[in-house]
């Protein structure tokens, strides 16, 4: 089983987030980057169905040279080879293109990838890919096991409850907890991530569809208002009368 | 041209959030000087499809095929592709919910259209543009995006936009039918469960949600956040360690890597304020933190405050909740 597993190099979760003076780019100042975290479930699956079942993960990333020490880190944590497509990722459209271009080239049986990007939170690369390959996409999953050699089960979240997938490979899905535990490197395997290969591939030709023109912080809040504990029944009415949200 | 909303049903009712959409898409209409349309899909009644018209929809398209009763991606696509084409649809509307951003990205790639997703405002359409604001780094900060192209997709957040009244008001509710094939099914869902939501709340619609964290000390005493939430007819969830230590289910996790929600009233029992957790509530209304330590940095991010045991502050807000007159 060929299994692609796509990763987005994003700020870590602590980051504050900061834009350049005129606002229009996300500022990179001091900023760590790792492997977005619903990817990591992605990955994780992904590796756990080869040591079981057999095959190959390969990791593919579209973006610049700077994510690729989070590339070697998902090699480190078990994908066999990796792929990095040499492109700024401008936006979902252009990254489902990429990825839809290395995945018919290589055949894979699976594209797994997280539910979203924690910093773009577009959700929207998944659905976009499958679309583009003509094969169904679950999301967002957080089950995944294999019946047989060509069908797995997949458990997807709806609002409010949960639904049994049942599909044929080839399939995309998006990842999200439980489907697996993240797993850190170890040292042997930060070792043998040096030596495997690293692929870098030129885009192909595509357009993107939204521009981002500019960005905005949310407002602060204008300070907390501190209750006595001893009267917190208060609170319920300060919420009624001043608030007026009850 | 018209403006397409694609709205959800939910026991044979319209969707909170799919109420929103079909406000913000009329009000998109509006903006634009045409009308909006919806299309409907699987069990609902068709008076609640007629009384859309309150949202400002003027006509409801409606796919009966009992087989849509469940999401089924590739053809709920073909439904909402065939009423697009058929209403001439420039913009069309979703919720951002599971099921509006998957079925949003497949639709993306068959009408050649742009996607937004998690939109907070309506769209800025001067000088050619149509430039809306979406929330990004994951509650952190705000985008704003311009949609290139004939065709735009937006799924609008939840609880971003109030819902529109326009009592009396009805659409027209017409059938349609994408004459659907079995291959359009391949993927069904085998099996749909539903959660036991106490009252019927869900999280992610939440107006008021009561939360819990550590401070709690265990699931046994998840009975205080439940009685606070029934009393305010909130829906529950929980911090991330809470939900890795199993005392509360994976669906209830908030935060950036669970559930992003925007309630009107977010009640946060036992929590520091991670900022982790923050990029999940932080858009809400109106923030309540609840914590014996007085340094906890959730506090930075309330309106309003309680420093005490919550095993003591708790039980007091159930009972002044409960006096409440509804």
């Amino acid at each position: 089983m060929k299994i692609l597993v796509c990763i987005s190099n994003v700020p870590d979760t602590t980051s504050k987030i900061n834009f350049t003076a005129d606002n229009k780019e996300f500022d990179k100042n001091g900023v760590q980057y790792v492997i977005n975290p619903w990817d990591e479930y992605a990955l994780t699956r992904a590796i756990e169905l080869k040591e079981a079942k057999g095959g190959t993960v390969t990791v593919l990333n579209v973006g610049e040279a700077d994510a690729e020490p989070n590339i070697r880190k998902a090699l480190a944590i078990g994908a066999d080879d990796a792929i990095r497509v040499n492109a700024k990722p401008v936006d979902a459209f252009f990254v489902a293109q990429q990825i839809a271009a290395v995945a018919k080239e290589g055949n894979y049986d699976m594209i797994l990838m997280g539910k979203e990007s924690i910093d773009y939170n577009g959700s929207q690369v998944h659905g976009m890919v499958g679309e583009l390959l003509g094969i169904p996409s679950v999301v967002p999953a957080f089950k995944l096991d294999m019946l047989d050699d060509s069908t797995a089960r997949l458990e997807r979240e709806i609002e409010g409850g949960k639904e049994v997938v049942e599909v044929k490979l080839p399939f995309v899905a998006s990842a999200q907890q439980p489907m697996s535990e993240p797993r850190i490197p170890n040292m042997r395997g930060i070792m043998t991530a040096r030596t495997k290969p690293l692929a870098v591939k030129e885009p192909v030709g595509a357009e993107a569809k939204a521009e981002y023109v500019g960005y905005s912080k949310p407002e602060k809040k204008g300070g907390v208002k501190m209750i006595d504990p001893e009267n917190a029944g208060e609170l319920i009415t300060l919420l009624r009368n001043e608030a007026k949200v009850l | 041209m018209s403006v397409l909303v694609f709205v959800e049903g939910l026991n044979g009712e319209i969707k909170k959030s799919s109420l929103e959409a079909a406000s913000y898409g009329s009000q998109v209409a509006q903006q634009l000087g045409t009308t909006a349309t919806a299309v409907a899909i699987g069990e609902v009644h068709e008076e609640a499809l007629a009384r859309l018209g309150e949202q400002g929809i003027s006509k409801v398209l409606y796919d009966a095929d009992s087989r849509l009763n469940q999401f089924v991606a590739d053809a709920y696509v073909k439904v909402i592709a065939k009423a697009a084409q058929q209403e001439n649809a420039k913009v069309l509307v979703f919720s951002n919910s599971n099921i509006g951003a998957a079925v949003g990205a497949k639709l993306a790639v068959r009408l050649n259209g742009a996607l937004a997703t998690n939109v907070t405002s309506l769209p800025k359409t001067d000088g050619g543009q149509f430039v809306v604001t979406r929330g990004v780094f994951s509650g952190k900060a705000f985008a704003d995006v311009n949609l290139a192209g004939d065709v735009k997709i937006i799924a609008v957040k939840k609880n971003a936009f109030e819902i529109t009244q326009a009592a009396g008001n009805t659409a027209m509710v017409e059938k349609l039918s994408a004459e659907l094939s079995d291959a359009d099914f391949a993927a069904a869902p085998k099996e749909t469960v539903m959660q036991d939501t106490e009252g019927g709340v869900l999280l992610q619609e939440a107006e008021i949600v009561v939360s819990g964290g550590r401070g709690l000390k265990g699931p046994e005493n998840w009975h205080l956040v439940e009685d606070l939430a029934k009393a305010l007819g909130a829906a529950t969830a929980c911090s991330k360690p809470v939900s890795d230590l199993d005392w509360r289910p994976h669906h209830e996790h908030v935060g950036q890597t669970g559930i992003t929600v925007s309630p009107n009233l977010y009640i946060a029992i036992g929590i520091s304020g991670a900022i982790q957790h923050l990029a999940g509530v932080n858009s809400s209304k109106v923030i309540v933190v609840i914590n014996k330590d007085p340094e906890a940095p959730f506090f930075k991010a309330a309106d309003y405050g309680i420093v005490g045991d919550a095993f003591e502050v708790v039980p007091k807000l159930i009972e002044a909740a409960r006096a409440l007159d509804k």
